[in-house]
Order: structure tokens, then sequence, then C-alpha cells
């Protein structure tokens, strides 16, 4: 698999230009994938001579990557994966893909996702399905489907995704691949197309922790343009705190969730034992109701943020209307997808009159008692663990017409996005027919860093290219 | 027809919204410039503004700032924590599909705003409480199309809600007054009403008096001036009560006021209100204030109205006056500081009563002269000279205001005195002089039947006599003196 400092000594041998290009040809090659929407083939190679010329440099002068579609970028539209923004070109760029460009990194395209990044599959893109690395006939996860896919099949060493309720750690751990959702306003806001206020966090995807610390440690610290963003705390640590005491969730191992998955992340428990962690069953009450606290103050934030896709000012505009709101219904109907009417729908409807206490209301009063049960738990506990998804990567079209299912699989990711937890998602293994299993270990607030390097002192690679 | 007699029957109840453009540099929300004025169509927005994918909100700590001191202006409290929420509805003047706004819990809590009338009454309203939120931008409508121009989307507005204890239309324009007042003052606003920094919703409803219910109320939406506050109120007081009085119910609704027609009229029923669906807005922490940070910015916050009445009362000015001043104060704002020329001299109150009353005597209605241009004099160096002079009975006060307004004039500032002797305006206050005068004209023969009748009591023609020397001295002799000399001679 390929990482960046292996990246690296490719460019120092050859050249930031061929190692872009070759990077480029591959995504072509692997089209087929449907991982990336636009290349972004000619600032890419632009910006690989500036770093050959030494205009460019920084910890990561040359270096490949891709942004998932909602990041806004220079060099390709910027299309939410919907035919809302087909045609958007960004005029700047987000905070996280600047302070990479600023250490050299060269985005090479635009990643696929659901649109809006509305879902868990990335069969909601406006643009076609992404397929999943290890099996074409299986989902890539969602909604970073694309970025996960892209880093799987080593077109580049890392990618950027979002994560409002899974998404980076679902894909990850469909592909074989490292993923975190950092803390809730470790890495600026700024630039990306909002999904939910309250959940979205930048994060990344690749394929050794290493490479995550390094991509994590230039994106966090606070920005100006993110009144959420945490003042700067995300430092790179040598080594893992020892004896630790990790906390097994065990909600999140019941015959719901495959036994394979079960075993994988059994596995893993003997090993942080046998480097002397303790760990623990834990139980958390309120987690039975976390997807449904989800599915209603996500949709209410997603039905809000999504009002300005209106077709005045930039983005899709119906054609031939006669009315003020004729132009608002086609211009919605004609450039959203399923999934984000829905989600409107449900989002408008829990925030109606009449029904914003019995649902809002009270969802965000749940809310605060699932993070209070979290923070109770980490009193005493440095991490817990489980598993990321209670399947593995599921056929391309099974979920499609289900969305109660659809969402079901959310349901160990979204605890962390509602409390704003780290969480990442580490390779565990395979299953039997050879796909990808993923682990996720959860910290407490700002314990990114070393959630990360517990994880690492973990990493083998036994599993990998089997 | 509505006579008296019905009008009696009813009462009116006011309750007045009122949106203050604040006075910053930049909009509540982004970097761009919050002078809208006389600015080509989106030219002052930012992408925030204009609601970009991926644009994030970053609050603007001196419209908080400002919203504070507003708070102050309205005797309310600040609240130590507060939150902006989410108003949403289409329209193409809003891009984001949703106003920022203050639903839930406000910056500014329960207040009291108390003002004088002219027949002595104190009137008293509460404040619900005061929000803060962003302006939406405008729509010019054509037959064909709509434009929109976003450089007033995003500009910081506090909205100032009052309960209903407004009761004719003449306190609702002395409310809207006050208002205008206390912002100004406090330096919230720049109180520009002609470019819509101070706009006013007023609901008003006609109720029997003593019923126990409040009649259904309209609400007339957007008043920019205080006289059409006034007259909207009237206009639909009595447009309810001939209603009632028809038997015909009042609808609640929304109505404009055409000011060229002196009328109202309906714009859309409240029936079909839309459902806002406000909720929090996650992207902007909440506002956390501790006493000492209000109590910071508050005590920027100069002298308000009241205090002035009170100190402007204390120098024996009547209301008229007193409101002028006030008035006057706001007009010539950052031109002329009217009331900061009392405040120079507040400790001492020979000396303040005098510049006050020099200022609505004198000062204000020259300003207010449509050919009068000010310059850049120091008129308060101006007026101490003048009131020296006449401490000194060197200027008779006739003298003092035509020294003064050929003064006030000019680019620069002469030396007053040697300006006032070379034309003549310094009186003569020496006896001996002043003597001489008196002498002669006490000696004339006009004089005789005036002194014969002063003698038998008349007390009323020393005035002739003084006026003589006056006229004699050309105006230049202390009249106090020439009076005090020609009884010494005439006793």
């Amino acid at each position: 698999m390929t990482n960046i400092s292996e990246i690296k000594d490719q460019i120092k041998d050859t050249s930031a230009r061929q190692v872009v290009e070759k990077a480029i040809k591959m995504a072509k090659d692997k089209s087929e994938y449907n991982a990336i929407l636009n290349l972004t083939e000619e600032r890419a190679l632009i910006r690989a001579d500036k770093v050959d010329s030494g205009l460019i440099g920084g910890k990561l002068a040359g270096v490949p990557f891709v942004a998932k579609d909602n990041f806004l970028a220079f060099g390709a539209p910027t299309t939410a994966a919907s035919k809302m923004l087909e045609n958007f070109d960004a005029p700047l760029q987000a905070t996280s893909v600047e302070k990479l460009e600023a250490e050299g990194a060269i985005c090479i395209g635009k990643a696929n996702l659901d649109a809006f990044a509305h879902g868990g599959s990335t069969e909601n893109s406006a643009f076609g399905p992404t397929k999943n690395a290890v099996d074409m006939e299986k989902v890539a996860g969602g909604s970073s489907g694309g970025s996960a896919v892209a880093t799987a099949l080593d077109i580049v060493p890392f990618a950027l995704g979002t994560d409002t309720g899974g998404s980076i750690r679902q894909p990850a751990s469909f592909n074989g691949v490292v993923g975190i959702k950092p803390t809730y306003g470790t890495v600026s806001r700024y630039g990306v197309v909002a999904m939910a206020s309250s959940t979205d966090t930048i994060g990344v995807l690749a394929n050794n922790i290493a490479d995550v610390e390094l991509v994590m440690e230039i994106m966090s610290g606070q920005d100006v343009r993110d009144m959420t963003t945490l003042p700067d705390f995300f430092k790179v640590q040598d080594k893992p705190k020892s004896n630790q005491k990790i906390g097994i969730i065990s909600d999140f191992m019941t015959d719901g969730v495959d036994i394979e998955i079960r075993d994988k992340v059994n596995e893993y428990v003997d090993k942080l034992r046998a480097d002397g962690h303790t760990v623990e069953e834990v139980s958390l009450s309120m987690i039975e109701y976390a997807l449904a606290i989800y599915y209603i103050i996500v949709p209410a934030e997603i039905s809000s943020n999504l009002a300005r896709f209106d077709g005045i000012r930039y983005g899709h505009r119906a054609n031939s209307v006669k009315t003020l709101a004729e132009l608002y219904g086609k211009t919605r109907d004609q450039g959203f997808m399923t999934e984000n009417k829905r989600r409107i729908m449900i989002g408008s409807y829990v925030l109606s009159s009449g029904f914003f206490d019995a649902y809002y209301l009270k969802a965000q009063k749940a809310r605060t008692l699932l993070i209070n049960e979290f923070n109770e738990l980490f009193k005493t506990y440095d991490a817990l663990i489980g598993p990321v998804a209670p399947t593995t990567a599921f056929k391309i079209g099974e979920n499609i017409t289900d969305p109660v299912k659809m969402y079901l699989n959310d349901i160990m990711t979204v605890p962390a996005s509602l409390v704003g937890l780290p969480a990442i998602s580490v390779p565990a293994g395979y299953n039997k027919s050879g796909m990808p299993i993923g682990l996720q270990i959860i910290g407490p607030m700002r314990s990114d860093a070393s959630l990360l390097s517990l994880a690492k002192s973990e990493e083998t690679k036994q599993w990998i290219n089997q | 027809m509505l006579t008296d007699e019905i009008l009696d029957k009813y009462e009116m109840t006011v309750g007045i919204e009122c949106h203050v453009q604040l006075a910053t540099e930049t909009k509540l929300f982004s970097g761009a410039d919050n002078d809208a004025r006389d600015k080509s169509p989106n030219s002052v927005i930012s992408p925030i503004d204009y609601g970009l994918p991926g644009m994030l909100p970053v609050l603007n700590r001196k419209a908080v700032d400002l919203a504070i001191k507003a708070g102050k202006a309205l005797n309310s409290p600040i609240a130590h924590v507060s939150r902006f929420d989410r108003k949403h509805y289409f329209y193409p003047d809003l891009p984001k599909g949703y106003q920022t706004t203050q639903m839930y819990q406000p910056i500014i809590e329960a207040g009291m705003v108390s003002f004088p009338l002219e027949n002595g009454k104190c009137v008293n309203v509460r404040i619900h409480h005061a929000h803060l939120e962003e302006d939406a931008g405008k729509l010019t409508h054509s037959g064909e199309y709509s434009l929109v121009d976003l450089n007033r989307a995003g500009t910081p507005l506090i909205e100032i809600v009052s309960e209903p204890d407004i009761h004719s239309a003449v306190e609702a324009k002395a409310y809207a007054t006050e208002l205008y007042h206390l912002m100004t003052y406090a330096g919230v606003t720049n109180g520009d009403l002609y470019h819509g920094n101070m706009r006013f919703d007023v609901n008003i409803s006609a109720a029997l008096k003593g019923s126990a219910e409040l009649g259904t109320r309209s609400e007339v939406k957007n008043l920019n001036s205080f006289r059409s506050v006034e007259r909207a109120a009237e206009y639909e007081f009595r447009r309810q009560i001939e209603l009632l009085e028809k038997g015909e119910k009042v609808i609640q609704e929304t109505r404009g006021w055409d000011d060229a027609k002196q009328k109202t009229s309906s714009q859309r029923n409240k029936e079909e209100a839309q459902d806002y669906r406000y909720m929090p807005d996650a992207d902007i922490p909440p506002i956390v204030l501790t006493d000492e940070e209000i109590d910071r910015i508050q005590s920027d916050v100069p002298r308000l109205p009241n205090e002035w009445r009170a100190i402007l009362k204390q120098l024996d000015l009547d209301y008229p006056q007193i409101e002028t001043l006030l008035y006057a104060e706001n007009d010539y704002r950052g031109v002329i500081d009217i009331l900061g020329m009392i405040e120079n001299v507040i400790d001492d109150s020979k000396k303040s009563k005098f510049i006050a009353n020099w200022n609505v005597n004198v000062l204000i209605p020259l300003l207010r002269e449509p050919s009068f241009v000010s310059t850049d004099i120091d008129y308060f160096a101006l007026e101490s000279m003048i009131y020296e002079l006449v401490e000194q009975n060197k200027l008779s006060s006739t003298n003092a205001k035509l020294l003064f307004r050929e003064l006030a004039s000019l680019d620069k500032l002469p030396n007053v005195e040697s300006y006032a002797t070379d034309k003549g305006y310094i009186q003569v206050s020496d006896e001996d002089t002043i003597i001489l005068i008196v002498d002669e004209v006490l000696h004339e023969p006009t004089s005789k039947k005036a002194i014969a009748d002063f003698k038998n009591g008349n007390e009323k023609v020393i005035g002739f006599l003084v006026g003589q020397v006056m006229k004699k001295s050309k105006g230049k002799a202390n009249p106090e003196l020439a009076q005090k000399l020609i009884r010494e001679r005439i006793v």
C-alpha cells in the first residue's frame, strides 16, 4: 500500500511531475470504480512543476491527494456529487485544502460521495455509485466513498473526507483503510459544503496511521473563519500511554453484528491486553437512542443548511418557470437527489411549529444525556472500542430502497458524532469472503492524537494484500 | 364620521418593534463594508453575505458591544449567555434561506423606556426584549423581472420589541423619537432615518375603554419617520373604530403605509403566515459575557436623554427648550457638539446656564437658517468669550447676538474682544462717561414729562429714559448702569 514516505522517496528519485502524472494515470485507469468525479489535472501538473523547480516546498511537497467533492477547491468544479452544483466553480478554497497546499501537497481530483454527503454507500451520487476497492459488486461505503476507494486503490496515499455520522469511518472500514473523525472543531469547516453544522467534521483517510497523523497535524488548528474550531491541541505522540484502561462497548457486540466482525474486535482486544492494557466491557444506556437522535437533529440541520440552494445566486436553476415558488420548487426538485429531499422533508417536519418540542427539542435533550453518559465513562476509561459498522460492505443496490436499513448501518458511528468525540476506524482484518473489517476507537474530547498513537502501536499489516 | 364622542369610547393600544441598524464598520457575520449608502448593487458583499456553500458566520464583536450599550439605554439587563437562531423562509433577498437572529435567548432582556410628554406626563413603555439579527437584502421589482441587491444583507440590527404600553398616537411618536435619541446617544446607530437606519413596525388595536381584552391588531410595517409612526397609528385607530362601529371585524393583518396618501392598505393576511422553523444556529457559539465585560463596555456610554433632561431642568430650561437641545445634539452630531459644550462647564452653574440658553436661543436658530453655512470654528470657545464679555458688562445681550452671528460664519476666530471693540459692540460701563450722556438726556426738553411722571410714581417711564441714553450712546451704554444713574439723578 502506498504511503506518504514512499511517495516522497519516489519524488526524490524521479520528480513530482512524474509522481503526479502516475497518480492521474492510475485514476484514469481505474475510472470504472467511479471514485473520482473530476480530475484537477492541469492545475495539479502546474503545481508539480513548481515543486520540481523549488517554487513550492513543505512537508508534503509534491504528494498527491484527492479531496471529497464537498471541499471547495480550485481546478475542477465542486459538485457535492449533485446536479445542483454540477457546474459550480469555487471562488475560494477550503481552509484544510489551503493548509495542505501550503505544505506542497497536490490535489489531483475530487472524490465521489453521496450527494451533499447524505448517505452511507455513495450510491446517492448524482454521478453514479463508487465501487468498493476490494469487490466491485459491493458499495464503497459513504459518504466519503470516493475518498476511501481512491486511497485503497493506491491512486493517492491519502484523501480528505467529511464525517457527520460516520462518513469517514464506515467507508474506511469497508475498504480497509484508516480513517479519522476528529474531535468536533479540530479542523476548520470553512470552505466545506455544510451538511449538519453541529456534527460536521473534516478528517482524512490514509493507508497507515503515521500518514493520518501527519495530515492531521497540518490541517488541524483554530481558524478565525470557523468560530467552532478549538484552540490548537493536536500534537502527534511518540508512543501511547501504557496500561490504558479501555472499554469495549458491549451494546455494539450483540447478535445484530456479524460474528466475523465481533471476532476481529475480540482479536484486537487480545492484542491490547497482551500489550499491557486493561479491557473491560462497558454499556451505555442512551446509546440505543443515538440513531433516533441523529436522524432528527441532522436532518433538521440539513434542511436549514440546504436552504441556500435556491437557484438565485449560483448552481442549478430550473428553466421555463412562471412564478418564484415554481422556480424554487423545480430548481430544488431537479438539483437534489431523493435522499436529499427525504432529509430536507424530515428536517422541516421536526422543526415545524407544533412538532419542534416533541422531536427536535426532545432529541437535543436526549443528546445531552448521551453526552453525559460518555463523559462519565471517560472518567474511568482512556478509550472505548467496538466495530465501525454491523456488516462489511453490502451489495450495490441492496439497501437503496430501504432507507431505514441503510440508516441502521450508521448505528455505531453516530454516537461519537452526536457527542463530538474523536473516533478512528482502523483495519482489523478481513472476513471469509475477503471483505475488510474495521474497528473503531473512540476517545474523550481532544484525545485524537492519543487514539492514533494507541492504534499505531497495534498497527499490523498482516491482513493487507492477502 | 367619527365624532369625538365615539372616539372617546375607545382606547388605542400600540406596541412597536423597532429595527436599528448598528454603526459598525463591517457586517454582523462578515468583513464586508457595512456602509451600503450610494454603493453600486452587490458591491459590498462577501461570500458569507451571499451564502456561498461552505461559508461560515464570524460574529462581529463590535456589534455585540453596541448591543450591550443599547441594553444600557433601554434599562435592560444583558444576558450572560445569549445565542443565535435561524429563521427560515425562502425569498430572493435572503441568501442563506434563513435569517440569523436570536429567537430563544436574546442578548438584551426586559427593560423600560421612560420619557416626558409636553403636557408633563411621563410615559413608561416596557421593553419585552431586544435581540441581534442580520438585515436582508433589497429587491427591485420590474415588470418582467426582479433585481436582487445584497449590499444590505448581513447588516447588523437590533430589534427592540416593546410591550403594548402605548395608548395614543402622540405617545407612539414620542416613543419612536425617544428610541432614536437613546440609540444615537448611546452610539448604537448613526440614526440616518433617510437611509433606513431605524425602521418601525407598529402594532395597533382599538378596544372599548375598560374592556379586559385588547382588540384585534393590525401591523403597519417599515415606517421610517416619527411622523409616519404617529399618522399611521392615528389612521389605523380611526379605521378600526369605523369598522367596529359598523359591527364589522378587524382583520389581523400586515398593512403598508402610503406616505403620499397618508393611508394604510392591506398587504397580506397573518393567517397565511409561514412557519419559520426556528432552530439554534450551531455555527455560532453562544455569546458569554461576564458582569465585568458588560460594565466595561457600558462605561463608555455617555449621558442619555433622561440624564440630560434632569441637568437641563436644573439649568431652568423648559420642556420645549430641553427637547430642542436633545434633537439638535443629534442633528449636529459630529459637526457641533451642542450638549458637549454644556458638559464642558457642567460644574459652573452660571456659565452652563448661559451656554445652554445661548445654544437654544441663538446657536440652534442660527444653524437652522437655510442660508447659514457652518464652518470649523470652535463654537464653544466663541460662546465662552462672549460669556466673559457679557459677565464683564462689556457686551449687551443685543450686541452679543450680533457679534455672535458675525463671528459664527468666519473660517477662523479673531480676538473676539478686539473685534467687538473695532466694530463698536463693546458697551460702555464707565460711570463717568455714562453720567455725561445721562445728564444730557435729562436736560433735554423731551425728557421733562417723563421725569415728572416718574416722580409721580410711574416706574415704567424709566425705560423711555434708558432708551434715550442707549440711543445717544449708539447702543454702547450699559443699560443697567444707565438706569441706575438715571434713578440717582432724578431722585
